[in-house]
């Protein structure tokens, strides 16, 4: 048994500081059901213009790592001449060390520190069992750019496997540091990283109590730089993204009942997209990013629908009175939905075809599966199951009748989310009564908490990739 | 300045007049919400016979013995069937709104923590429609009757166990 990473190891996030102070609730803000409250309405649009960053928000915990690990030394970067790059080694390592699949070398275990090629020797690194090494250089140009050059090596082949030169705004250094962990992550893997992506989720204070207070926070994917999206005294729930990363969607309890919000996220711009009679909920963006499935129960009952978002139109996709259908998700190609139902009486996970409307069930060890995903394979399904009557999230190989694996060791999962590459999974969780949220790893094995000092998170989702053209590559 | 004072004082004079005739002319007995019965019974008494009292001082119904009715109702897990007991308390709800057709009722339903959280906001609102259905089929006006599904976003008992999560699996009547 090779020893796990970092049993116990805490990073406390650090949230920026700027701009105002706390946003106070709008009075007056509930409203009764199936009555827009318009003065409501504005208040909470201001509230969402108004972001207020916390104090402190999300703390990572790495409480499991996988068995042989890759290991990596990544030096601290030769940061002289620009002060605001001297953090950056710390953020690659922290990313590589989550994704479960490094051990990071710590610093004082380091034998010399190298910023370029000329000073590396790799005895010095062989002696302390490195398998791999990351040096860097960061400098400020002459017009205030950050430029960052870096270069990777195989110790155990003695060779350079990767050097690169980045540059940004000094402002998006942390973008730089995450971009390059990205690259180590795919050069020694095979696997795209996705450490420059980020989690939406819900935190709620006071919860359970008349001043409960929810807010949709956004995040870096190490918990770095959290911001709150949206604020309000009533539930928010179910938060989803476009597939560009630009817009989200969720359900917001403003209007005194469920309705489906549109919000995007350059703009801050808010729009609500359905507020029909009963239930709107469970938006999700289709692969082009032109219509969103979602639950209605306008027409009597929970069904199925898809709305395009330009025009407003709807189309009704399921139609099974009596029964639960709700949780729609989108296969990669856009034309079949997978979807909760109860109409086998429990909740089982099903897929229906958008152009004939033909219904199969997907599910059928257990009964209760519900809130499917599909991984980025679109041959694995990873949805909450019930097992003993513990709430776990599953693995499922649409193409085998197996039994579903277990991902997860906690009780009462629920919200899976998979992260773009694939190769990890967030999740909602409780631990000593509070909600927290957890990663694993596809594969087992590594397992990372994060938590919020001030209340419970729930529902993460994890953002598809981004667009990083705010770090751009040059040549030296 | 002292003229704006003194125009302002008489705005309120005129105000406070209005506000004391508009006590004096206002016995109306349907319209209940601050403290209604002493009311009622101050002002010079209407010569019929009492009828027994239908609400408490919150606008709430009570029953025969003047007990408010329960406006809570429990469900089983995963389950929007309500029990005999509480189709009797609900059949009592019915008679009021019948009675008091101006009177409106929300019915909000909730469910415990287990389970995702939209197939929740769906069962809430199952819980809430059997409430809603019946007493729409017990003669009340649809237009009386609005429900809406919380799901598990507003527990009664923010808890985690099963004392919690039965207390938080339930549809609330909220009288307006």
């Amino acid at each position: 048994m090779i020893a796990r990473i970092c049993s116990q190891l805490r990073l406390p996030a650090r949230a920026l500081s700027r701009g105002s102070g706390k946003v106070r609730p709008a009075a007056g803000s509930k409203c009764a059901p199936r009555r827009v409250c318009l003065a409501a309405l504005s208040a909470l649009a201001l509230l969402a213009a108004a972001t207020s960053p916390a104090a402190e928000d999300l703390e990572i915990v790495i409480s499991e790592g996988r068995d042989n690990p890759a290991r990596i030394a990544v030096v601290p970067f030769d940061a002289s001449t620009a002060p605001v790059a001297s953090g950056m080694a710390d953020i690659i390592a922290f990313d590589l060390l989550r994704s479960g699949q490094f051990s990071t070398l710590a610093r004082e275990n380091m034998l010399s520190y190298p910023a370029t090629p000329e000073d590396v020797f790799f005895r010095d690194w062989r002696i302390v069992d490195m398998d791999y090494l990351l040096i860097g250089r960061a400098v400020l140009e002459s017009n205030g750019d950050l430029g960052v050059a870096w270069h990777l090596y195989d110790v155990t082949a003695g060779r350079e496997l990767l050097s690169r030169r980045l540059v940004a705004s000094p402002v998006h250094m942390r973008d730089v540091a995450h971009r390059i962990a990205d690259d180590a992550y795919a050069a020694i893997t095979g696997v795209r990283g996705a450490f420059s992506t980020r989690i939406l989720y819900v935190l709620v204070q006071n919860p359970g109590t008349t001043y409960a207070r929810y807010q949709l926070r956004l995040a870096d994917s190490d918990g770095e730089r959290a911001r709150t999206v949206f604020e309000s005294t009533e539930p928010v729930m179910s938060p989803g993204w476009s597939p560009d990363g630009t817009r989200i969607a969720y359900v917001s309890f403003e209007t005194g009942k469920s309705s489906i919000v549109l919000h995007d996220l350059g703009t801050d711009e808010r729009r609500i997209v359905a507020n029909f009679e009963g239930i709107n909920g469970a938006p999700a963006f289709s692969p082009d990013g032109n219509t969103l499935a979602m639950s209605l129960s306008r027409d009597g009952n929970s069904e199925i629908y898809t709305q395009d978002i330009a025009t407003g139109a709807l189309r009704r996709v399921t139609r099974h009175p009596g029964a639960i259908d709700t949780e729609p998700t989108w296969n990669a190609t856009g034309d079949a939905l997978i979807f909760t139902s109860d109409r086998g009486r429990r909740p089982q996970i099903y897929q229906v075809d958008l152009a004939t409307l033909f219904v199969e069930r997907l599910t059928f060890h257990g009964d209760y599966n519900a809130r499917a995903r599909l991984l980025p394979d679109q041959r694995h399904l990873i949805y909450v199951h019930r097992r003993d009557g513990i709430y776990h999230i599953a693995w499922k190989d649409l193409e085998r009748d197996d039994l579903p694996r277990v991902l997860t060791a906690t009780s009462l999962d629920e919200s899976p989310s998979v992260a773009p590459n694939g190769a990890m999974l967030i999740y909602a969780t409780q631990d000593g009564g509070r909600g927290i949220l957890a990663v694993v790893s596809i594969d087992g094995g590594a397992t990372y908490q994060l938590r919020s000092a001030s209340g419970d998170v729930r529902e993460p989702t994890w953002s598809p990739f981004l667009d990083t053209t705010r770090v751009v590559s040059s040549s030296e | 300045m002292t003229r704006k004072i003194g125009r302002l004082l008489g705005v309120a004079g005129v105000a406070a007049t209005l506000v004391l005739v508009g006590c004096k002319s206002d016995p109306d007995p349907v319209e209940p919400p601050d403290d209604p019965p002493p009311v009622v019974e101050t002002t010079p008494p209407p010569p019929v016979e009492e009828p027994p009292k239908r609400m408490d001082a919150e606008g709430n119904p009570v029953d025969l013995s003047g007990n408010p009715l329960s406006r809570t109702f429990y469900f089983d897990f995963d389950q929007a069937t309500l029990s005999q007991r509480d189709l009797a308390v609900l059949q009592m709800h019915a008679e009021f709104l019948r009675d008091f057709p101006d009177r409106s009722v929300v019915i909000e339903g909730h469910c415990d923590e287990r389970g995702t959280r939209e197939y929740n906001l769906a069962l809430g609102e199952r819980r809430s429609g059997a409430v809603e259905g019946f007493l729409t089929s017990s003669g009340v006006r649809a237009s009386q009757v609005d429900s809406v599904s919380y799901g598990e976003e507003r527990p009664a008992d923010p808890g985690h166990d099963e004392s919690a999560w039965s207390r938080n699996r339930r549809a609330e009547l909220i009288y307006r």
